[in-house]
């Protein structure tokens, strides 16, 4: 997934689209999360302003929801899910191979910024377990050997 | 013309149902078909599931993988010719045919887009009924049909409607609560995605019956289809008059929006979900005041479940009695069970109230997906108890499963097999809470890190009595001290292992440390 580079004059657009919105802190969140990546700190006082909130106010959302980011995402992202009906068939060892083959934790960037590694908690794909989101596509199935064929698809 | 029904719901999706569909699109070039995409029926062990409209009805053939797709066109699928896939009359397959579909009829049947489609199912009738009697009386039919929330918590949706008809105020809102968060549900992402318009229907009923004019849907995004399908039929219910300032011509005002939540569990709680709504971090609310008199914005609202409100269009056209008549006790109608984990045929299961736990687990799931015996069975999401097998005969029921210290909750069903260790269980169910706590109140934000650390020291063998104790005692703080569900019920998971299954918490630390 290709996103722009931040740029502040393009945040100020992204912004104003929104802005108009009830309760239009989240869809401008993901809003610039979707055009940059990640919600970079600049964004955040010009969120506070054409809010009317406090910048205390802007961070404190950004930080509660595990959604948002605040640093630029690999390419790739990877969303592995790790809840209960998933662990049901085996995503415990699907998220250990996931660690071990990027060499990353949960959130980490592999050093080339091909791959980011993300857990979630379910994602409603719980019959045809271990799930994952990668790049927004659903996979379903997955044990060590799909994973590995799905990362390699990754350009 | 030959129709081919192909799902774009997610989970069929992520077994290559476009790659299905993109095949048969380019192999079928030249003949007269026209390819439909669907939501799904909910048979998940055989998606893709393909299905084609013949001259007797539709034939279904399934799995499909994209390199089945040339051998199936040889073999004359258009005319509904055999092949080893071929799985006939799809209503006629045992797992749909045993089922009762009043909120999941359309799923999987029609085009999710297509309020002509929907309207040709009879979508809509619920509506002109609406339309055509008083908002009390709205009420009342829901009240008397016994629905209660499917969100969970089971709360009559008609009470909770009737008081926000009674409240005063220049504003009110409809809320459709679409976080759902419990790992083993998917019903409301199918919904979304395979019939958004009963949730459409739905919402604007209870608009009409409270006298609210806007509503949202809170969606998670962990489900992009769903916002997608969902904000393509909203955008489309507005152009053909059935959203906006006069609907179905009726002169009254009524029109949706999506947000989209972010990876948080807790705004599925309702006054989580309101104030992350409003654009805040996603704090649970005291109560009182109740959402129905305080809710969005400050104003009366009525926050429902998807399944609760896509129901209410069935009940408006067939009546309450109708709704009623099915279901055991005080569990009336029908609920989408979702049997997930491992299990060889998952999917949804719409059933009244009242088959076991076990008919569900066996007959319809088949047993496990390995092989090995079932040894445990998680109802109701993260929150939900680990039934082992002497209770699999329990009813599926509210009050049958609070009677078993369980939950039936949004009815997933998770099937574990013998390879589980409920100790481990029980420590994943204190680390989400810790993960997921709001940070309100003590008990759940600390006492759910205590959990952990108190599980983990149990199976180093450090002080394991004692541990034990701390744990009992732990979840009981918990369970009294907590603000909401998600500190008040992390102990049901962590006890129910405890107490079906406590040799798991007494193995040698070797073994323990070995696995
Ligand atoms: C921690 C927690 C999570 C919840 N998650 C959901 C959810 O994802 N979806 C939902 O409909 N209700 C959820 N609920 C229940 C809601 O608070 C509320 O009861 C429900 O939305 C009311 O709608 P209903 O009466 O139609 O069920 C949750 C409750 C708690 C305590
Ligand atoms: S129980 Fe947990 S999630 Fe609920 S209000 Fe308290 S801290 Fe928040
Ligand atoms: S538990 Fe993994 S997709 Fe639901």
């Amino acid at each position: 997934m290709s996103h722009e580079s931040w740029a502040p004059e393009r945040a100020a657009e992204v912004i104003a689209a929104h802005v108009s919105l009830d309760g239009a802190t989240l869809p401008i969140l993901h809003a610039l999360q979707h055009t940059f990546g990640y919600v970079p700190t600049d964004a955040v006082p010009m969120i506070a302003e054409a809010l009317n909130l406090s910048r205390a106010e802007v961070h404190g959302v950004l930080t509660f929801y595990h959604d948002f980011r605040r640093e630029p995402a690999g390419r790739h992202v990877v969303r592995l899910c790790r809840a209960e009906a998933c662990q049901a068939v085996g995503a415990v060892a699907v998220a250990n191979h996931a660690k071990a083959r990027l060499g990353i934790d949960w959130h980490g960037t592999t050093d080339d910024g091909r791959f980011t590694l993300e857990p979630v908690f379910c994602l409603g794909l719980c019959a045809c377990g271990p799930a994952a989101l990668i790049d927004g596509e659903p996979v379903a199935g997955l044990d060590p050997a799909a994973l590995d064929l799905c990362l390699e698809a990754c350009a | 013309m030959t129709r081919i029904y192909i799902p774009a719901d997610a989970q069929a999706v992520a077994l290559a149902a476009d790659r299905v569909a993109a095949a048969f699109e380019q192999r079928a070039q030249g003949r007269d078909v026209t390819i439909v995409r669907t939501g799904s029926r909910g048979l998940f062990w055989l998606e893709p599931m393909v299905e084609v409209e013949t001259k007797d009805g539709r034939v279904a053939y399934g799995p499909v993988k994209p390199g089945d797709v040339g051998g199936l066109l040889e073999a004359g699928v258009l005319e509904g010719g055999p092949h080893r896939l071929r799985l006939g009359d799809p209503a006629a397959i045992p797992y749909l045919a045993r089922q009762t579909r009043l909120t999941f009829a359309r799923c999987g049947i029609v085009d999710p887009v297509s309020v002509e489609d929907y309207v040709a199912q009879v979508g809509y009738r619920g509506l002109s009924q609406a339309l055509s009697i008083e908002p009390v009386e709205i009420v009342d039919i829901v009240k008397a049909s016994g629905l209660r929330g499917r969100g969970g918590a089971g709360f009559p949706t008609g009470i909770k409607w009737s008081t926000v008809q009674l409240a005063e105020a220049d504003q009110k809102y409809i809320v459709c609560n679409a976080d759902e968060g419990d790992s083993g549900t998917f019903a409301d992402r199918m919904l979304m995605e395979g019939d958004p318009f009963a949730l459409i229907e739905g919402m604007t009923i209870a608009g009409l019956a409270v006298g609210a004019t806007k509503g949202f849907i809170y969606i998670r995004s962990e489900y992009p289809h769903a916002i997608r399908t969902m904000d393509r039929a909203i955008a489309t219910a507005t152009a053909a008059g059935y959203l906006g300032p006069s609907v179905a011509q009726s002169g009254r005002a009524f029109t949706i929006e999506t947000r989209t939540g972010a990876g948080a569990y807790i705004c599925g709680e309702e006054t989580a979900l309101l104030d992350s709504l409003e654009g805040k971090r996603g704090m649970v609310r005291a109560k009182p005041p109740l959402p129905a008199m305080k809710g969005l914005f400050g104003k009366p609202t009525v926050v429902n479940n998807v399944l609760s409100l896509a129901t209410v269009p069935w009940i408006l056209d067939h009546g309450a009695q109708a709704y009623a008549d099915f279901g055991m006790g005080r569990s009336r109608g029908t609920l989408p069970f979702q049997l997930a984990g491992n299990v060889k045929r998952g999917g949804l299961i719409e059933l009244a109230f009242g088959t076991t736990l076990r008919e569900v687990v066996e007959e319809f799931g088949g047993g496990t997906r390995s092989g090995r015996p079932v040894r445990a069975v998680q109802v109701g999401g993260p929150l939900g108890a680990y039934f082992p097998q002497n209770l699999l005969d329990t009813p599926l029921d509210y009050e049958a499963f609070a009677a078993q210290k369980g939950l039936l909750g949004h009815g997933g069903i998770v099937v574990f097999d013998d390879t589980v260790d409920l100790a481990e269980q029980a420590r994943f169910a204190f680390e989400f809470c810790a993960k997921e706590s709001c940070g309100k109140c003590t008990p759940c934000r600390i006492g759910s890190t205590r959990g952990v650390e108190t599980v983990d020291r149990i199976l180093a063998g450090i002080e394991r009595e004692k541990n034990l104790d701390v744990l009992v005692d732990l979840c009981e703080v918990m369970t009294d001290g907590s603000l909401c569900a998600m500190g008040g019920l992390t102990p049901v998971p962590v006890l129910s292992a405890l107490t079906h299954f406590p040799e798991d918490f007494r193995r040698s630390p070797a073994r323990a440390a070995a696995e």
